[in-house]
């Protein structure tokens, strides 16, 4: 059943790909990326990753495509044409590239081998030991938050990053030109129907993030989804409403303060660890039971995640869009 | 069984709104095959989460229901700052 | 006996909504008109959402997935004609015109 499924989807998937690749038009290219993303949700989905698959639809099909859309308002709507050279090279590296990762990955074990290498001990030992020594069953969040919670902080300064680098390259001179004035728009507002449903959807997308942030030790979930998803709330909002008043109501400083504190609140976990006496991120030390101490651990963690996750995607949400179109030639 | 059948079948619509959303002469048309294309995803994963019988997958579909919704609002706002900035309709 | 009423219900009201999928399905791919491709694509929105979650919950019982499902149906029902509204706007305002012929009312004026 699997086999079929995969079938379709790859096949989908290639031909997503190449329009793509064939458009010259930007906004359609952006419509297809969410397809495209979908579309990879669905993969995910039937190789039992549940957690990523999550993460892809509300990251990939949400908050990409609204990014995306913000950013073509502020250029041409199509895509210059490249130099008949540059094209051939393009294509040469394609092959060369495509050849080599094939040929790298030809000899690894096939999907769900159980003489794999990394199912002799690497993932029997998570298997085994997720209930004896966290007490839930999600082995997933266990190997996230716990088994390697040193990968999980680097990601979150990794969304950091981007974030910051994002602010660099478009927020970066706060001049008091007139170019750098919120544009007044109106948003939505003059659409009842729009608006109706998006005050009765916003209300319930921030209960689902909650339930989604705290219930990720027992299904698929975690930080990462509960971040993107709130997000997506918020943006939103901003659309119904307009720049001005989505960033009155949750203000540039404020989406900072989440990166910060988020990033700040995962460390700062660990360095308490460190000073009740066990190693960076070694939960067990933290309350007297150690099974308990690390379910506090890492739902102190997943909150820290959640949060910076949140304030980035505004972050770069509100950068595109608060910035006023310059005009130019076509 | 039953549910295999339905899945075959939603899949096959998505290929049909994948075909759309490749053909389609205007970009209102892909517009429409993108979101079409969300709204079977949320079907799809409900139906095969009862296929292979793992209940607690039902929150992805939940998830995708909720913010399929910002794409296509997100173009409405798009197409009504071209229209008032005076830069004259989307062209294909 | 009843058991096998409602799963043989649940059976029914799946098939309907496969059938519904399918037929929207097709409408977008040969109809000739964007305005007429939405009409089909919330075919897929409405009829196929009713049927398709109807029948699982009827197969699912008194359990928790049977609220989740009515979450999710609930959702998809608030969230399609919203889309529908907003993309027919979105066009209508960008000068995309129904065409004449389909205009029933065989006068000379356009879409309000």
């Amino acid at each position: 059943m699997t086999i079929v499924f995969a079938l379709f989807l790859l096949t989908l998937l290639v031909v997503t790909a190449l329009a793509i690749v064939r458009t010259k038009n930007l906004f359609v290219a952006t419509m297809l990326l969410s397809i495209f993303s979908l579309l990879m949700a669905v993969n995910f989905f039937i190789l039992d990753a549940a957690d990523v698959a999550l993460t892809e639809a509300a990251v990939g099909a949400g908050v990409t495509t609204v990014i995306f859309l913000s950013a073509l308002r502020l250029t041409s709507q199509f895509e210059r044409g490249t130099l008949a050279s540059s094209r051939w090279i393009a294509v040469i590296v394609v092959v060369i590239t495509t050849v080599l990762l094939i040929s790298g990955t030809i000899n690894t074990p096939n999907l769900g081998d159980p003489n794999a290498p990394v199912h002799q001990h690497v993932a029997p030992f998570y298997l085994e030991n997720t209930e004896a020594l966290m007490g839930f069953p999600n082995v997933v969040t266990a190997v996230l938050s716990s088994f390697r919670g040193y990968d999980t902080l680097g990601e979150v300064f990794v969304v950091f990053i981007a974030a910051v680098g994002v602010m660099f390259i478009l927020d970066a001179r706060q001049g008091t030109g007139p170019e750098y004035e919120l544009p007044v728009d109106k948003g939505l507002k003059h659409h009842l129907i729009p608006r109706a449903v998006g005050g009765l959807l916003i209300p319930f997308m921030l209960l689902f993030g909650l339930y989604v942030q705290f219930h990720g030790e027992y299904g698929p979930g975690g930080g990462f989804q509960a971040g993107a998803i709130v997000a997506t709330a918020f943006i939103l909002y901003a659309i119904l409403e307009g720049e001005r008043t989505a960033l009155k109501a949750f203000s540039r400083n404020a989406q900072m303060a989440l990166i910060i504190g988020g990033s700040t609140l995962y460390g700062a976990v660990g360095v308490v660890c460190m000073l009740k006496g066990g190693t960076f991120l070694d939960y067990s030390v933290l309350m007297e039971d150690p099974v308990i101490a690390r379910q506090v651990g890492i739902i102190i963690i997943e909150l820290g995640v959640g949060m910076a996750v949140c304030g980035a995607l505004l972050s770069i949400f509100h950068s595109f869009a608060a910035r006023k179109p310059v005009e130019h030639a076509k | 069984m039953i549910y295999a059948v339905v899945s075959i079948a939603i899949l096959m619509t998505m290929v049909l709104a994948v075909a759309r959303a490749v053909k389609g002469p205007s970009i209102y048309d892909r517009v429409l095959a993108a979101n079409m294309f969300g709204t079977k995803t949320a079907l799809l994963l409900a139906v095969i989460s009862f296929l292979f019988d793992r209940m607690d997958f039902l929150d992805l579909a939940l998830a995708y229901a909720l913010i399929n919704l910002v794409g296509v609002l997100a173009v409405l706002e798009f197409v009504e700052g071209r229209i008032e900035s005076g830069k004259g309709k989307l062209d294909d | 006996m009843i058991d096998v009423a409602i799963e043989w219900l649940g059976n029914t009201l799946l098939i309907v909504g496969a059938a519904s999928v399918l037929i929207g399905g097709i409408g977008v791919i040969r109809m000739p008109d964007l305005y007429s491709r939405m009409h089909a694509s919330s075919l897929t929105d409405t009829m196929a959402t009713l049927a398709l979650f109807s029948g699982l919950m009827l197969h699912s019982g008194f359990t928790l997935a049977t609220i989740k499902l009515m979450a999710i149906m609930a959702f998809l029902l608030l969230t399609g004609p919203t889309a529908t509204y907003a993309l027919a706007n979105a066009a209508f305002r960008s000068g995309i015109q129904p065409p004449s012929s389909t205009n029933t009312n065989n006068e000379e004026k356009s879409a309000p």
